[in-house]
């Protein structure tokens, strides 16, 4: 037996032996999944306990340093784990903007001291961030951002607005773009980081057309942010903005395997009998399903053992979250009138139509779709112009 | 094992694409359409990839082959692709292989050698009607002497008019539509009662009409099992219809280069178009389907090699994705070179050729969707 398929054995009896029969249940409400933090409320003593023994054995980020957190795992270890997550229909222990997107900036970008103490706290579930980076004049066009930090000596003093501000009302601590230089455009914006306790900092929350709020307006009227909370250096924050991107826009990108490779048409075997052309269009979304999760695993390979274009992540975002407004799409459409009810508990208060209006947002959040065509354009194909 | 090509791979794409480049470009195809070949390839060409080994890819080492899988073949086959090579590697080489392995070993030890010697090219012929339907099989075989005696017609022979043998799908039970009942037959192109009509196609390949009148073989000449041929003709049909997925994408990603190339150059109000992002927009767009195709024909590529059971249903889902793919690719290919894109002194049309008889052959998107919508249940 190879090392990987020791480890995958291995890995595979302690997933069993570990792993409450409850965190083996489909995702049904939005609690069922772990985000963590001061204020989460565990929706189960077993989501607690699935939590402790994966965060125990650095499996939260099977693939960062044990010193941080970590499992220490390689690439290949990491997807076997998850493969065989997956074969259990194991729930992920932790969902967390600390894994996706701040851990990742923070393993480049971090002194020793910001990882040892930051890192450990994600993995661990203990501290639950968000991300300040849109404003209102700010959107795809980040880098024109306004929120200023006033150097203080030792801290800065931060004014200013974001907005979409994901879960900034259950965060604990903020990752926040702020122009430290009015001069440079590029070279005028710091990463910083601080607690959403800190006075002056209040959040607004915002409803969608989904009916839920998981997003602010946050505001910030002075707010101190001691010196040694920047990640990177003063004014080179758009460096750690941006590699951080890259990391969300992975992310997201996953986001269009929902269901992975199960077929979607099967679930609707008895609508589609009687609607041909429907019929052919869920066929069609099949095999665009199948090729985006060939894409998706070929890509995580690539990328994990540093083969992708750097890019190449915007390419994904775009497939994926187009590929994902699709199969919501063919959901309602196949539901028919059924899956116009909002509110009934019959149909988990209007799952359906809420989940295919959510997934409108993918191809707008972390960069639209057509940002990253631009970006594809520019960065991969080398397309000429500005 | 990750989802990208190993060392070896990738060596062998290294030494296949300049090789190709070479001996088997474009030029060659308008020269083989400009002076009317009848053969429909290069004979040469064909004995040059023998000489390399390619031609035995696929068969066992212990027969005389390279031993290798679908990956590595997939690797010549985008090579093709993307020069537009005629060749019977497709075939002969990979697809008449991959049912030969359940021939007797006496038919295996007289067409293994003959194939990767470059001595053989080998026809398949399995369509009676214009679109792809292999269950469809209605050509008779009848029992005969100690074989059997085929009569009918099949359609779509690529190389059928020069090939030594013919792999004939033929019914020796039940009715035309079912699976079962269908045999395997290996037959010699000079048979006493059999007569190919060529004809020139779009891409300029040359394809056949067989006609088989009362055709005596000799029971050596079933395949796998009489009534039972599904089987060798399933194993036949995944290593083709992948190898065309993995054609198509060389082709579409010929098309996709070129036409990149020319959006860097050409200038109209003052700029080279790429800069405009209606054109920007739709070249990321494409890059994106032709990556997808890329990864799904790897993925089933590694499937077959690996004998998964879903292997067969990634073939369709490569197929039909590399179908899809290719066409945009070349569609907007044309488009995006404008009045150029239609002359015929610009390659760009060939592909565009080219690619509509690959999507024809082996079943195209809609025949390879609604198979995948049949096999999840609906
Ligand atoms: C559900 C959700 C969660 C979010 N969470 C967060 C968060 O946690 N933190 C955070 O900081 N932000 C968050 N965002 C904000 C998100 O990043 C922005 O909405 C996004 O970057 C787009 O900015 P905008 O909304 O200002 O749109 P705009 O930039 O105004 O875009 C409007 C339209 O114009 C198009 N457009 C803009 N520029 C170009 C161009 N150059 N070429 C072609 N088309 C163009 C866009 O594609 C879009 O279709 C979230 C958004 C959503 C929807
Ligand atoms: C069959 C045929 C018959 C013709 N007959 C005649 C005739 O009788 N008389 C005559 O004078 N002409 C004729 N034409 C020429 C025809 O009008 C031109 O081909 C056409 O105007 C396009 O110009 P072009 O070929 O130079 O392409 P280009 O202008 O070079 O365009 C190349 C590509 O770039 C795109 N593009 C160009 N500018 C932009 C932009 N600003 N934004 C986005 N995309 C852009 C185009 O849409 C195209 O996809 C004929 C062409 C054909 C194919």
């Amino acid at each position: 037996m190879t090392d990987l398929e020791t480890f995958r054995k291995e890995a595979r009896s302690w997933l069993e032996a570990n792993c409450p029969p409850e965190m083996r249940q489909p995702v049904k409400a939005d609690d069922d999944v772990c985000w963590g933090g001061r204020n989460w409320v565990f929706s189960s003593p077993a989501q607690k306990q699935w939590l402790d023994v994966m965060a125990a054995k650095g499996w939260t980020v099977p693939d960062w340093p044990v010193a941080y957190g970590g499992g220490g795992l390689s690439p290949e270890q990491t997807k076997a784990l998850r493969q065989e997550m997956a074969k259990l229909n194991c729930r992920s222990p932790l969902n967390s903007f600390g894994i996706w997107m701040l851990g990742p900036a923070l393993l480049k970008f971090g002194t020793e001291e910001q990882k040892l103490h930051y890192l450990p706290q994600i993995a661990r579930g203990e501290i639950r961030w968000c991300q300040g980076y849109s404003e209102p004049g700010s959107g795809s066009d980040l880098v024109s951002l306004q929120t200023f930090g006033e150097d203080k000596g030792d801290h800065w003093v931060v004014n200013g607005q974001k907005i979409w501000t994901s879960y900034a009302d259950k965060a604990d601590w903020i990752f926040c773009l702020v122009r430290t230089n009015k001069e440079d455009k590029y070279q005028g914006i710091s990463f910083l980081l601080f607690d959403m306790t800190t006075p002056g900092v209040t959040t607004k929350p915002i409803l969608l057309i989904s009916g839920a709020s998981p997003f602010c307006e946050t505001f910030f009227d002075n707010v101190a942010v001691p010196k040694h909370q920047i990640v990177g250096e003063l004014n080179r924050g758009w460096d750690v903005a941006k590699y951080l991107l890259g990391h969300e826009r992975e992310m997201i990108s996953g986001m269009g395997g929902d269901g992975g490779m199960a077929s979607l048409g099967s679930f609707y075997a008895d609508v589609l009998a009687d609607n041909p052309v429907l019929r052919a269009e869920m066929a069609m979304f099949e095999v665009e399903n199948l090729a985006f999760r060939a894409h998706s695993e070929r890509f995580m390979d690539e990328w994990k053992t540093g083969r992708a274009h750097p890019a190449y992540s915007n390419l994904m975002k775009y497939v994926g979250t187009e590929l994902n407004k699709s199969r919501h799409e063919l959901v309602m459409a196949a539901g028919g009138s059924d899956a116009l009810e909002w509110e009934s508990a019959r149909t988990n208060g209007g799952a359906r139509p809420r989940a295919w209006l959510r997934t409108k947002a993918n191809s707008i959040e972390g960069g639209t779709s057509e940002v990253m065509l631009n970006v594809v354009s520019k960065r991969i194909l080398e397309m000429p112009g500005a | 094992m990750g989802l990208y090509h190993t060392e070896d791979q990738a060596m062998l794409k290294d030494s296949v694409a300049p090789f190709l480049a070479e001996n088997g470009s474009i030029k060659q195809l308008r020269s083989l359409r400009d002076s009317n070949d009848a053969t429909g390839f290069a004979r040469d060409l064909w004995s040059q990839f023998a000489e390399m080994g390619l031609n035995g890819i696929l068969i066992p080492e212990a027969e005389g082959g390279l031993g290798l899988g679908h990956v590595e073949a997939g690797i010549v086959l985008e090579e093709i692709g993307r020069n537009l090579t005629q060749s019977p590697f497709l075939s002969t080489a990979v697809a008449a292989v991959e049912a030969l392995r359940s021939a007797s070993a006496d038919i295996r030890g007289q067409w293994f050698p003959k194939i990767a010697g470059g001595e053989a090219v080998i026809g398949l012929a399995l369509e009676e009607g214009k679109k792809h339907n292999p269950a469809a099989t209605a050509l008779k075989a009848e029992r005969s002497g100690n074989g059997f005696k085929l009569t009918g017609a099949k359609t779509f022979v690529v190389h059928g008019h020069v090939a030594d043998l013919l792999l004939v799908s033929a019914r020796t039970a039940g009715a035309a539509g079912e699976e079962a009942g269908i045999t395997l037959f290996a037959v010699p192109r000079d048979a006493a009662g059999l007569t190919a009509e060529a004809d020139r196609l779009v891409d300029s390949s040359m394809s056949a009409r067989i006609t088989l009148d009362g055709v005596q073989v000799d029971a050596d000449a079933v395949i796998g099992e009489v009534d039972a041929g599904w089987a060798p003709l399933t194993a036949l049909l995944n290593a083709g219809r992948l190898g065309a997925s993995a054609e198509l994408v060389g082709v579409g990603t010929g098309a996709m280069d070129m036409t990149f190339d020319y959006l860097k150059q050409r200038k109209q109000f003052g700029k080279v178009i790429g800069e405009f992002q209606a054109l920007q927009h739709r070249a990321a767009h494409l890059y994106g389907e032709m990556e997808g195709a890329r990864s799904i024909v790897l993925k089933a590529q590694h499937m077959l090699d690996d004998g998964d059971p879903r292997g067969e249903m990634f073939v369709s889902a490569a197929k039909a994705k590399a179908a899809k793919s290719t066409n945009l690719a070349v569609r907007e290919g044309v488009q995006m070179h404008g009045g150029m894109g239609m002359t015929d002194a610009y390659d760009i049309g060939l592909y565009m050729k080219r690619d509509r008889a690959l999507n024809e052959v082996f079943g195209d998107l809609y025949f390879h969707a609604d198979k995948l919508a049949k096999m999840n249940g609906y």
